[in-house]
């Protein structure tokens, strides 16, 4: 009877902590909705005053003027323009490093470079923000004498190299997924590494690569720091990538660091520019988990 | 014969070619690292110094520290880890042990991965319209520490889950063959084994975590804190009090970012002594990061 009852009594407990660990689990849950309720609700109120084509039409923001104009347009393309810098550094590196890294370094140097790569992605960004504007912009001045101190390029290259960690590792595991076999056959035929790295391995493990590189387009849209101390603070609809530009997260840390009260429109735009910075990540971060998902099923 | 000697060398030399390649391309990291602490210290090193730390901001940047600055990153540390560790292990655990392959996993899963993407500054959003506007908690160390602590939750869970994963199933079965229950078997086997791969996940979560700047901004965090918070210990009964949870802050990143926005020559070198100082922190973290990994590693075999 006493081991009946203490059985149960285990039954209990063991029910209780089950629900409790889910309830952990379910929090993340909670986090991305309250983030989605929050930011959809501080926007409605937003578009209740601003239209929404004006939103995504108009090529100039200025909300905090007297006369003010609430175009996301120069935002996102600053945003963007940012972006493809820091991808067109950190894709190229990024996935030569991991062919390196998976393929050709002996096992003791990987164990030493490999931790000191993911150093990269430790580095505060506030510290490569300092060091895009004091230190690469004037050097980049010495060779382009057009480039203004502050400017969309320097940040964007920082910004490459600071990604490069999330890039190779991801990339390095689909490659690392890809059976030995297949190697072998690539060497039997009498492929060098090189061939078989490029004509073999990176087919083989595209869709990993793939999701690396969109892992890595969605770090580079949300860097905050380092373009919000490097590249200016104009919001400036424009391509050319020596002249200074606004970030969509620069943008809200400009407002956020003045005094804007409460519940104001001026207030309501940093949510407005937060969802549309949201949903383009969402949309990237979606894609990369169902291409990394791929990658596992594939062998 | 000689025309295929010929393709035999020229495709070794471009192997040779791109392994120097590769090479080359994992050091650019290495190489901004070295640029970026000489850069720093070249910069910085003359206003470091014992009254550096021990100074309050000033007007004068000879006469300026970060007092209140490490003071507050330290405090709001230590509620990020009281908020995220226990809600981040609990939630590995269960999706690696308990939880049942259906949708609600899945969709779980999901969304761990989608917030570990989600942009730093964003979470600053969320924090500024549910812990200061609803929850009243106002511009406060602990909005400060929450808000970090929901950051690197997903990176505490991950940590855990891999961690665990790392465990081979003959653990849990003899455990269950011995009679104990799922829990037990958590309690006293799985979690023990894998804590080398969770302390790594959660220091590199706090490193993170200590130079993350945007979100504190957004939260409003002052950048100019002329006083320390309630100390955490009292002389009266019951010896400690959690007034400085409410109390008004300041961190070393958003102290280092006011003295980077100021035009005077005389600020940016305080910026490169506080810089100087985050990035001490920041390896010293990761190395001891490293260093837990290799132990547990060299320690554990299956």
């Amino acid at each position: 009877m006493a081991q009946f009852q203490r059985k149960t009594s285990q039954k209990i407990r063991e029910g209780l902590i089950e629900g409790l660990l889910f309830v952990s689990a379910l929090f993340s849950v909670v986090i991305t909705l309250s983030i989605l309720g929050i930011l959809a609700y501080e926007s409605y109120g937003f578009f209740a005053e601003v239209s929404f084509w004006e939103f995504i039409t108009e090529r100039t923001w200025t909300p905090l003027f007297s006369n003010p104009k609430f175009g996301i347009l120069p935002l996102v393309m600053g945003t963007l323009l940012t972006t493809v810098i820091a991808v067109t550094v950190a894709l190229p590196l990024g996935l030569v490093t991991a062919i390196y890294l998976s393929e050709y370094a002996p096992h003791r140097a990987r164990e030493i470079l490999k931790p000191v790569l993911e150093l990269l992605a430790a580095v505060p960004t506030v510290v490569y923000g300092y060091f895009a504007l004091l230190f690469l912009t004037p050097i980049l001045q010495m060779f382009i004498p057009d480039l203004s101190g502050f400017n969309a390029l320097s940040p964007g290259i920082i910004m490459g190299i600071m990604i490069i960690p999330y890039v190779s590792s991801v990339s390095e595991d689909a490659m690392a997924a890809v059976p030995m076999q297949i190697r072998e056959g690539s060497y039997a035929m009498g492929a060098t590494k090189f061939q078989t790295a490029f004509k073999v391995l990176i087919p083989a493990a595209f869709s990993g690569i793939a999701a690396a590189f969109i892992i890595g387009i969605s770090r580079a849209i949300g860097e905050t720091m380092v373009v919000a101390i490097a590249a200016g603070g104009q919001p400036n609809f424009t391509v050319n990538p020596l002249e200074p530009v606004q970030t969509l997260t620069a943008y809200i840390v400009a407002v956020s660091l003045g005094d804007v009260p409460f519940g104001t429109i001026e207030y309501k735009t940093i949510f407005a520019a937060g969802i549309t910075l949201f949903f383009m990540t969402l949309g990237f971060n979606i894609l990369g988990f169902w291409l990394r998902k791929r990658i596992r099923e594939a062998y | 014969m000689n025309d295929l000697k010929q393709r035999i060398a020229y495709n070794k030399r471009w192997d040779t070619a791109f392994m120097i390649a590769g090479l080359l391309s994992t050091l650019v990291g290495f190489f901004l690292l070295t640029a970026l602490m000489i850069d720093l210290f070249m910069d910085g090193a003359e206003r470091l110094s014992y009254t550096f730390l021990t100074s309050f901001p000033s007007r004068f940047p000879e006469k300026a520290g970060i007092l209140s600055a490490w003071v507050g990153s330290f405090l709001v540390l230590l509620v990020t880890v009281f908020a995220a560790i226990p809600i981040g292990i609990a939630a590995g655990i269960y999706l690696e042990e308990y939880a049942r392959k259906n949708w609600i996993t899945n969709f779980i899963e999901l969304n761990i991965v989608n917030l570990a993407g989600v942009p730093s500054i964003v979470y600053g959003l969320l924090a500024v319209g549910m812990f200061v506007q609803i929850m009243k908690l106002g511009e406060s160390i602990l909005t400060g520490g929450l808000t970090l602590g929901l950051l690197i939750l997903p990176m505490v869970i991950m940590a855990t889950r891999e961690s665990i994963r790392a465990i081979p199933t003959m653990i849990r079965e003899a455990s269950y063959a011995t009679g104990a229950t799922k829990w037990q078997t958590v309690r006293w086997h799985i979690l023990p084994y894998s804590m080398g791969g969770i302390l790594t996940g959660i220091i590199i979560g706090l490193s993170r975590a200590i130079g993350e700047t945007a979100p504190i901004i957004t939260v409003g965090a002052l950048t100019f804190i002329a006083f320390l918070p309630t100390s955490p210990i009292s002389y009266e009964f019951p010896f400690f009090s959690v007034k400085w949870f409410m109390d008004p802050f300041t961190v070393v990143p958003i102290q280092m970012f006011n003295w980077v926005s100021r035009p005077q020559q005389a600020f940016q070198v305080n910026a490169a002594a506080a810089g100087i100082i985050l990035m001490v922190m920041t390896l010293l973290m990761n190395g001891i990061a490293i260093y837990i990994r290799y132990r547990f590693r060299k320690r554990i075999k299956w």
